[in-house]
């Protein structure tokens, strides 16, 4: 106590804690603001069908979070059952992004039928989600998204996006964690890359085989394939198949089940 | 007293030292939890026929300090609802603000309809994914029990980051490499929710809290149980783990010859 | 010189700090355990083996043989699995062979944790040890940095949490030899479903007193593949080609000795594949 009476020190000089002078030192944060919780999604056209579909497993590090989770959501369409949507879109990479990202569009695609009297076409759906993504474009949402539906001829409409935006039509895409694994067996089998038509001529004479447009039950069942073969050699793909198909008559949803190790 | 009028009452800085001012800042960078402090590890829940049940132990860890050993993490709201706190615990205390406000406020409001579990849920994903998104994380992992819209009984998960999922059995921190894959074990997905009664849900979740207390070092033999039914919540904040089995100790000598 | 080479560490090094990656090694993020019952011991394995996300195979082997009644589970860099099993098990023989006794299973765990110990964890063998040998029975874990354990069950790997708790809630201290064996398949399956660094079947290996040793490689397959809607067969000729030379066996001859095998198809050993 002897300093509460030592009288020589002034007001002046004994200093009080007014001012901040020290600034607090930079702290490193320790917060990374995303995760990946795996999986893998696809998705083909037809003439007059589009189909995405999505593993339903949820992932963090080696666990699995939930053995069903949907990948693929109906845009537009009712709050609880999505009755009424045209509009698919599969998200997949950052979970709580992805959610956040089908939420946004959803609401859009919901505002633009209120106010304009109409359904919002795919294409210009597929342009609106480009730009929202590209507004996030140095705090991106961490998704590789896909958006399907029919384009204004009725025909099948795929739109594969990458996490800022970039976008562009396809006939198939795969993406998420098997994408690499998928997308090869795709190229060969819905566009038929490297298959030429036996006979056809010598050398550089000889004629690629020519996509053409799938007919449905086709493709579910490459779709199918491409996920059985995915999950025996991805370990973050499995547990159940969603599907969802859209034509002319609405959106349809299957699921199937896929291994579980 | 001195001439200085806004000295008074201020304690000195010959006195007391200088005041640290990184703690009170009005310029510089602004800081945010980049770690969390005091924390609760697992919470674990189960689905039954008619409801759900949420278990926590009753400890607040300071790093591997069992700091408070008399802390609840499991929070009820309105009528059927129960939200159960892992990770940080003055977040969690922050959040259970919140949620007092909302409830006062909902109680108030003429509408008359009550939010559910399920609207909590999505309301508190909403809260952890906004901060998260601002750099400055709630840093919980919780557990939101209770019914959907539907009556029907929920249980889902959201975290720090906003992620969220549900499924008939789920546990956060530890519980989910420990307690997960006995709940998968004794409820399969093949087995109906029908089937599942509520006295093998309680049995299922003591026995995960057992083989949590055995082999998590930030754990607790005291718990906390909630079982929600129609008939309203059955809150137990004092229990006791019971019936351990050491037999295997008795036979454990050393690490390699030693015999006794 | 025996044992490692390092002749191209400075290189290595020098190479990393420029950025480039360390090889991939094969690691068998993997499931193991061990149980001893009266007068035996199992001990189980998964069969996933993996490289990154990528399963690399699907049905490795992760029961290594060190001596007739003693064996071992490994997880953690394949290839230090199988090599430092191999080494112990061929110095186990001769140290068998010089002391003309049958080896035991703490001179197996202690040559274990010496060489790990040695190499400071970078030989990243995790093992669990078990066999029967004159003293009794015997089950260990050995971890890469060359400590030890011993006790009545153990798991190891990435998982092991779900492995254990199993163990933890199913153990009792008097099991018999079908029970050691569906608790250890049991335990082994909550890593292969709960974790995804595990897989496909069970391997199950029982060591007892006075009996040969059974190794039940699959002793349980609960992730059959599921078959493939599609036929992907392509018809002869869908592969484009600029031009064709064929070399026969007389050309052949001009570089190399060629000699037919005679006998029958059975001789040879055919390859795993999917149908």
């Amino acid at each position: 106590m002897a300093s509460l009476l030592d009288h020589s020190a002034r007001g002046e000089t004994v200093g009080y804690s007014f001012s901040q002078a020290a600034a607090a030192p930079v702290k490193q944060h320790g917060f990374y603001p995303y995760t990946d919780n795996g999986g893998s999604t696809l998705g083909i056209t037809g003439s007059d069908f589009a189909i995405l579909a999505g593993d339903t497993r949820s992932t963090s590090g080696y666990n699995i979070n939930s053995r069903m989770v949907p990948k693929v959501f109906k845009i537009g369409g009712d709050a609880e059952t999505g009755e009424g949507a045209h509009i698919i879109l599969s998200v997949v990479g950052f979970a709580a992004d992805g959610n956040a990202l089908k939420e946004r569009l959803d609401s859009i695609v919901k505002m633009y039928r209120y106010q304009h009297g109409k359904r919002m076409s795919v294409s210009a759906c597929a342009q609106r989600l480009s730009t929202i993504l590209y507004q996030k474009r140095f705090f991106p949402y961490y998704v590789t998204a896909i958006l399907a539906g029919l384009d204004e001829e009725g025909k099948g409409a795929l739109y594969s996006y990458d996490p800022v935006g970039s976008y562009e039509r396809e006939q198939c895409r795969a993406a998420g964690a098997a994408a690499s694994l998928i997308m090869p067996f795709l190229d060969n089998q819905v566009n038929f890359k490297n298959q030429y038509i036996p006979g056809s001529g010598e050398g550089h004479a000889l004629e690629a085989k020519k996509p053409e447009p799938l007919p449905q039950d086709h493709v579910k069942q490459l779709v199918r394939d491409a996920f059985t073969s995915a999950v025996e050699r991805h370990i973050e793909v499995g547990d159940n198949l969603q599907m969802l198909i859209a034509t002319k008559d609405g959106i349809q949803e299957v699921f199937h089940p896929l291994k579980k190790d | 007293m001195n001439h200085f009028p806004e000295a008074w009452g201020r304690p000195r800085d010959d006195v007391y030292g200088a005041y640290n001012p990184s703690y009170l800042q009005t310029s510089g960078p602004k800081t945010h939890t980049s770690s969390p402090a005091v924390t609760g590890t697992s919470v674990i829940g189960v689905k039954f026929n008619g409801g759900v049940a949420l278990a926590t132990d009753n400890l607040a860890s300071y790093g591997s300090l069992a700091r408070f050993t008399d802390v609840k993490r499991l929070r009820v709201f309105g009528e059927n609802a129960i939200v159960g706190f892992g990770g940080d615990v003055s977040d969690m205390q922050y959040i259970d603000r919140l949620l007092e406000s909302i409830d006062i406020r909902e109680n108030y409001s003429s509408h008359g309809n009550m939010l559910n579990a399920k609207n909590l849920h999505t309301y508190l994903s909403k809260v952890f994914y906004k901060r998260r998104s601002e750099f400055n994380p709630l840093w919980n992992h919780v557990l939101v029990a209770g019914y959907d819209g539907d009556g029907q009984p929920f249980l889902s998960s959201a975290d720090l980051l906003g992620t969220t999922f549900s499924a008939p059995h789920l546990a956060t921190g530890f519980g989910a490499h420990l307690a997960v894959p006995i709940l998968r074990r004794l409820f399969p997905d093949e087995k109906p929710l029908e089937e599942v009664s509520k006295e093998q849900a309680i049995d299922a979740l003591k026995q995960c809290l057992k083989v949590l207390f055995y082999r998590d070092a930030r754990s607790l033999d005291k718990y906390s149980i909630a079982v929600i039914t129609k008939d309203g919540i059955d809150l137990k904040e004092n229990e006791q783990i019971e019936s351990q089995s050491w037999a295997f100790a008795e036979r454990v000598k050393g690490y390699g010859a030693q015999t006794k | 010189m025996p044992g490692f080479d390092f002749s191209n560490f400075n290189r290595n090094s020098a190479l990393h700090a420029r950025g480039v990656p360390l090889p991939k090694a094969t690691s068998t993020g993997t499931t193991i355990v061990g149980c001893v019952y009266d007068g035996g011991v199992v001990i189980a394995a998964d069969t996933r083996a993996t490289s990154g996300p990528i399963v690399a195979d699907k049905n490795c082997e992760k029961l290594h043989y060190i001596a007739p009644k003693i064996w071992c589970a490994g997880a953690g860099t394949a290839a230090d699995t199988e090599f430092t099993t191999a080494l112990i098990s061929s110095n186990v023989e001769l140290h068998s062979l010089s002391t003309g006794r049958d080896p035991r299973v703490i001179t197996c765990m202690t040559m274990l944790k010496q060489h790990l110990f040695r190499y400071q964890g970078h030989i990243g063998a995790y093992l669990v040890v078990a066999g029967v040998d004159p003293t009794g029975v015997g089950l260990y874990t050995v971890h890469a940095h060359g400590s030890t354990d011993k006790l009545p069950y153990v798991t190891m790997g990435s998982g092991s949490l779900a492995a254990m708790s199993v163990f933890e809630s199913m153990w009792q201290p008097d099991l018999d030899k079908d029970g050691a064996i569906e608790l250890c398949s049991e335990a082994i399956k909550a890593g292969i479903f709960n974790d995804l660094g595990s897989g496909s079947n069970v391997d199950v290996c029982v060591i007892q007193k006075d009996k040969p040793t059974q190794l039940l490689r699959n002793y349980e397959k609960p992730n059959e593949r599921g078959h493939k809607e599609r036929n992907y067969r392509f018809p002869r000729g869908t592969t484009a080609w600029l031009n064709q030379k064929i070399i026969s066996k007389e050309d052949m001859k001009k570089y190399v000795t060629i000699e037919t095998l005679s006998g029958d198809d059975s001789l040879a050993e055919r390859m795993e594949v999917d149908s």
